[in-house]
């Protein structure tokens, strides 16, 4: 009995600290997208609903949820049903390694970042699932080139988190900060730059987010795997993409930019003040850069052709990493960055 | 050499870093969004909104049922029927625009001999029923007095050109 009960606060606790703040950033993410990128369109954006619009995203969940539900007529019912949650659910389950500060996680693994490749791969069975049972030509299109896309990226992905690991020697994500610790300087960014930025391009490749939006396409392929959705099932793979645009910034944050370590750490002139403490909150300020990073990219760029993609990811990106990988191994071999420190 | 350099400008993505700055410039620039039904931007007054049956200041309806517009109608949207009215003068007693048909092309409001038909600048306006579409001789007269006012100052400014 006991154990049951310690388990539903698990989740309470879980729901309350976890999923909530999450669905409520989708929610202001997606107010924030408009904002911005209107604001570089020299727009306004949502502006009508609440003070300064900004009851407009519950005004949007509303309406999707009260939205029917259409179910194509030559569609695959049960696949068609199962997709969407196979895409939020790893965008969700990912977070549980994911340390927003010290010692603020749920599962503190030691494969851990084996295990955001592996959830973040299963990301895109949702995707494909999405496309083929809609029995739609422009989803199976769209979900193909998601698909191929996301599979190329891994691979330029894993080979920059593998720099990564090279430096912390470490799989564990506490640890990675950890091993950063001494203000910015000694972040990965700095000796990791190439990677720094591949990860950052592979991570808008991985989201399917402009400019390699090519799953939506929408003057191609109207909006890619998710045509024939509406209502509630939009609004989750809508949720899924968002979520995992924050994991992304997240996981920028914690291996290239130190997580929850303060910048200014190894600056004595500051005295004792916040500025030198880590805190949760230097990781917010992190995550919110990076996640601007997303919409003003997207506000800025146009779509990659898909040949471009591709080329891209195979013989520009993998190639760097691979190089680079080795670049780190004789950072740690001369001694320039001491390994795990 | 121009190969290498292109290259190396490539892999620095300075021309991507010059669109970043441009958007980044543009987020602090004054917006052009004009809040409508609080804000309007000024009107031509040869803007052709709305029609409207104009009336004599002495409240007489100016319509004498020449159906010129009828005919010049390039939509087919006007219907009129006449009749003699008491004091011996033609008079409509239908007078029809199918807003739907209609295009706003102007050319009553042109073939009018006595100025009754006009396009107003009034622009917002939206139906609840297809039905609606159809205005008829009084909604059309009660636009005309509705709009008298605005009617008139465009058409005296506009005069001098015509």
């Amino acid at each position: 009995m006991d154990a049951i009960l310690e388990f539903a606060w698990l989740l309470i606790r879980i729901v309350l600290y976890t999923l909530l703040p999450l669905i409520l950033l989708v929610a202001y993410y997606t107010y924030a997208e408009r904002r911005v990128i209107g604001a570089m369109q020299a727009r306004i954006g949502p502006n009508r609903i609440g003070p300064w619009g900004l009851f407009q995203p519950f005004a949007d969940v509303i309406k999707l949820l009260l939205k029917e539900i259409i179910l194509p007529k030559e569609a695959n019912r049960y696949l068609f049903l199962i997709a969407p949650i196979l895409s939020i659910a790893p965008a969700f389950a990912v977070w549980a390694v994911v340390p927003v500060g010290e010692g603020m996680v749920w599962a503190d693994l030691n494969a851990g970042v084996i295990y955001i490749l592996a959830l973040s791969s299963m990301g895109v069975y949702g995707i494909i699932l999405a496309g083929w049972a809609s029995n739609s030509k422009y989803a199976l299109l769209g979900a193909m080139r998601s698909a191929a896309q996301v599979v190329s990226y891994e691979i330029a992905m894993g080979f920059s988190l593998l720099g990564v690991l090279v430096l912390a020697g470490s799989l564990n994500l506490q640890e990675i900060v950890n091993a950063q610790a001494g203000g910015m300087l000694d972040w990965y960014w700095l000796p990791l730059l190439p990677m720094f930025a591949i990860y950052i391009i592979a991570g808008l490749a991985e989201t399917n987010r402009a400019p390699f939006d090519m799953a939506e396409g929408e003057s191609e392929i109207v909006a890619g795997f998710h045509v024939e959705y509406a209502g509630a099932a939009f609004a989750v793979f809508f949720l899924a993409e968002y979520a995992n645009m924050i994991l992304i910034s997240a996981l920028t944050a914690i291996f290239f930019f130190g997580g929850w370590l303060s910048p200014f750490e190894g600056w004595a002139f500051l005295g004792d003040s916040w500025l030198r403490q880590s805190s949760v909150f230097w990781f917010m300020g992190k995550l919110a850069f990076f996640m601007f990073n997303f919409l003003w990219i997207r506000a800025t760029f146009p779509r990659y052709r898909y040949d471009q993609v591709m080329r891209l990811g195979w013989k520009v990106f993998i190639p760097i990493t691979m190089v680079w990988v080795l670049v780190a191994a004789m950072f740690v071999f001369n001694g320039i960055v001491v390994r795990g420190a | 050499m121009n190969k290498v350099i292109r290259y190396f400008k490539s892999l620095m993505m300075i021309e991507l870093w010059q669109g970043l700055g441009v958007t980044f410039k543009h987020m602090f620039k004054p917006k052009f969004t004009v809040f409508y039904p609080e804000e309007q931007i000024p009107k031509s007054n040869r803007f052709r909104g709305i029609h409207a049956l104009r009336r004599y200041p002495n409240g007489e309806e100016r319509c004498i049922a020449c159906k010129l517009c009828e005919a010049v109608c390039p939509a087919l949207a006007i219907t009129i029927d006449s009749e003699m009215r008491d004091d011996g003068t033609r008079r409509t007693t239908r007078y029809e625009i199918d807003l739907f048909k209609c295009v706003y092309c102007g050319f009553c409001e042109e073939s009018c001999p006595v100025d009754s038909i006009v396009l107003t600048d009034f622009a917002d306006f939206h139906m609840e029923d297809p039905k609606e579409s159809i205005l008829d001789k009084q909604q059309l007269l009660a636009l005309g007095d509705r709009f008298e006012e605005s009617i008139s100052k465009n058409r005296q400014q506009d005069a001098a050109y015509r």
